[in-house]
């Protein structure tokens, strides 16, 4: 079974993100990139996948500008066996992914497609789920534990007041939440392996999808900022101050 | 202009988020239906038909609901999405799942996480862990919204009569099915409704520690328990427990942060609290950057020591 895993080239996490002066965007030049932390995951989990042989073949695929193919080195250098760009200079949106990542899926018939839940610049939360409604596929999103099956697998899902486990049909979408694994580090050897991996471009045009948005960017801004408050010297003051000041308690 | 809101609920007691999202179906404006879909949920309806300003209450039940599976969801709205100019729902783990799939489906755009609305077809939503915010317009003729729920100040529960219509014809997709579900049984107040959060991070060193020192607080104060990334990683408390960017959002009255640094991704989902109490030993955490009382000292001490005088 072919495993395909869509890979976010996204502002790192460790850096704060700042609009930029004329609030059109967010400043992203000269600021570290990495690959959203919620598929560095869903990479480990296809890997495991492979290495207990129920995966043959793991595709990387990220979508968006000529950068990308760091991320997608970075995939290989983790353990993808081939990489496919889809790139475009236009600003993708969640629903646009989701038909680039269709026409992939048509292209290459996985058995599974592991994503991110969540991209941690847009915060959105979507592209598995409409990649799986554009397939009409089975979702399970926010995976902690993932039981492949024949045909069906079993998937624990982190949601509201504790967890619960679906058993889905395959072909499926799944989505990665942060306690599925702890993903591995790409190892030097391994880094110099993968710049002799195929790695494939495509574009929108050829895969015949309209990433036109359909949201229109009207202004990014910094939120109203918290004022920092006091520093208390003991408990006692921590309590007046509860009590008399704020009066929360 | 007529907005359906999907009610969030486990079947049997409609959840608090719904009158948070109908503040945000007023704000945008026109009728207003509660969409109750689930499996021996009546109840619910009948609570969902006195919220104020509803016009009608629609109820779906079905064994194919019963669990809120994201396929079974969208094949339900879906049948009804066409009457409707916008469509919200919570952007709580059931609203996530199956909203974006709807959207898809309807192919339009989704809008995740609004906290504002600034005209029926542009909204406001954090970005980047709430560093930055965006202001977007959907040109879709179908609006599919997620409605972050604490941005919202919740309706009141009653006012309003409005009329029952059943909707029928549910069918089980097939592709998905519930085979356990393993709830936390919760003593105290649910996080995102709690008026305080009791919140513990790595330095707490332990799920022991973590169960002595915050428990008793949380008692004292009649406070819901939270945690950090780290400490849920650490297996100190269930995952929903976590607070953050890719946790649960909150923002109580009072909102302790004992032992968590502040990381932008847990400040992303407690900024917004009323009141915020830092406890830590560094003095340079930054978690007291937004605390309006901090108190630099070893938990061990402090925390016993608040409890006792609460
Ligand atoms: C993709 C992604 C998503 C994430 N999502 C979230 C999220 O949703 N929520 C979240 O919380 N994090 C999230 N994180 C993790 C986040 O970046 C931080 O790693 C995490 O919040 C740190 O948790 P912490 O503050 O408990 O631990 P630490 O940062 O290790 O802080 C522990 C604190 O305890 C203090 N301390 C230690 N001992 C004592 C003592 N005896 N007395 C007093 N103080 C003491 C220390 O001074 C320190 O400040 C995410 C990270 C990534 C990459
Ligand atoms: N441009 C992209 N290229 C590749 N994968 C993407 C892209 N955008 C989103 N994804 C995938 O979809 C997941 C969720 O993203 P989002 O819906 O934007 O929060 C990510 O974790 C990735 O797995």
């Amino acid at each position: 079974m072919k495993v395909l895993v869509p890979v976010k080239r996204v502002l790192d996490y460790n850096i704060k993100a700042r609009p930029k002066a004329d609030g059109s965007g967010v400043e992203l030049t000269g600021l570290k990139m990495s690959m959203n932390p919620f598929d560095e995951i869903a990479m480990e989990a296809a890997i495991r996948l492979k290495e207990s042989g129920q995966a043959t073949e793991i595709i990387a695929v990220s979508c968006g500008a000529l950068t990308c193919q760091d991320t997608l080195r970075t995939a290989l250098a983790l353990g993808a066996d081939r990489a496919v760009l889809v790139e475009t200079e236009v600003e993708l949106q969640p629903l646009a992914v989701a038909k680039l990542l269709k026409a992939l899926v048509i292209r290459e018939q996985p058995g599974l497609v592991i994503c991110g839940k969540q991209a941690i610049d847009d915060d959105s939360n979507q592209t598995g789920q409409m990649l799986a409604a554009l397939l009409g596929w089975a979702q399970a999103t926010f995976a902690s534990r993932i039981e492949l099956g024949e045909g069906s697998a079993s998937i624990t899902r982190e949601i509201d007041g504790g967890l619960e486990t679906l058993s889905i049909r395959l072909p499926a979408v799944i989505t990665t939440d942060l306690r599925l694994n702890e993903p591995r580090y790409a190892t030097l050897p391994n880094i110099m392996k993968a710049k002799k991996k195929p790695l494939e471009s495509v574009t929108p045009d050829t895969l015949e999808v309209d990433v036109r948005p359909r949201l229109t960017l009207i202004k990014v801004s910094e939120p109203p900022a918290r004022q920092g408050g006091i520093k208390v010297k003991d408990v006692a003051q921590l309590l007046d101050k509860l009590k008399n000041e704020a009066k929360v308690i | 202009m007529t907005i359906l809101v999907v009610a969030e609920h486990d079947n049997q007691h409609l959840k608090a988020a719904t009158r948070h999202v109908l503040a945000a179906a007023q704000a945008i404006g026109g009728e207003v239906h509660v969409l109750v879909a689930g499996q021996g949920c009546s109840t619910v309806a009948e609570a969902a038909r006195t919220l104020p300003g509803v016009t009608c209450v629609k109820l779906a039940q079905g064994e194919a609901l019963a669990s809120a599976g994201a396929e079974n969801m969208t094949d339900l709205v879906l049948g009804l999405a066409r009457e409707y100019t916008h469509l919200l729902g919570a952007a709580s783990a059931i609203g996530k799942n199956w909203m974006p799939r709807l959207a898809a489906k309807l192919d339009v755009a989704q809008i995740s996480d609004i906290i504002r609305v600034d005209s029926p077809d542009t909204f406001t939503r954090p970005i980047y862990a709430g560093s930055i915010w965006a202001t977007v317009r959907s040109v879709d003729p179908i609006k599919v919204i997620t409605v972050r729920t604490t941005a919202f100040q919740a309706v009141a529960e009653t006012g309003g009569a409005a009329r029952l219509e059943l909707v029928t014809g549910m069918t089980d997709s097939g592709l998905s099915r519930r085979t356990d579900l393993r709830l936390n049984i919760l003593s105290r107040p649910e996080l995102e409704a709690a008026r305080v959060v009791v919140s513990g991070g790595r330095g707490l060193g332990s799920a022991e520690r973590y169960r002595e020192l915050l428990e008793p607080l949380a008692d004292k104060l009649n406070a819901a328990l939270g945690a950090s990334r780290a400490a849920v990683d650490l297996g100190y408390v269930p995952n929903d427990y976590q607070v953050g960017q890719t946790g649960k959002v909150v923002a109580p009255d009072l909102y302790i942060a004992v032992g968590i640094s502040g990381a932008i991704q847990h400040l992303a989902g407690m900024k917004t609290s009323r009141v915020i109490v830092a406890i830590n030993k560094d003095p340079d955490a930054p978690i007291f950057a937004v605390a309006d009382y901090g108190l630099v000292g070893d938990l061990n001490q402090v925390v016993p020591e608040l409890t006792a005088v609460l």
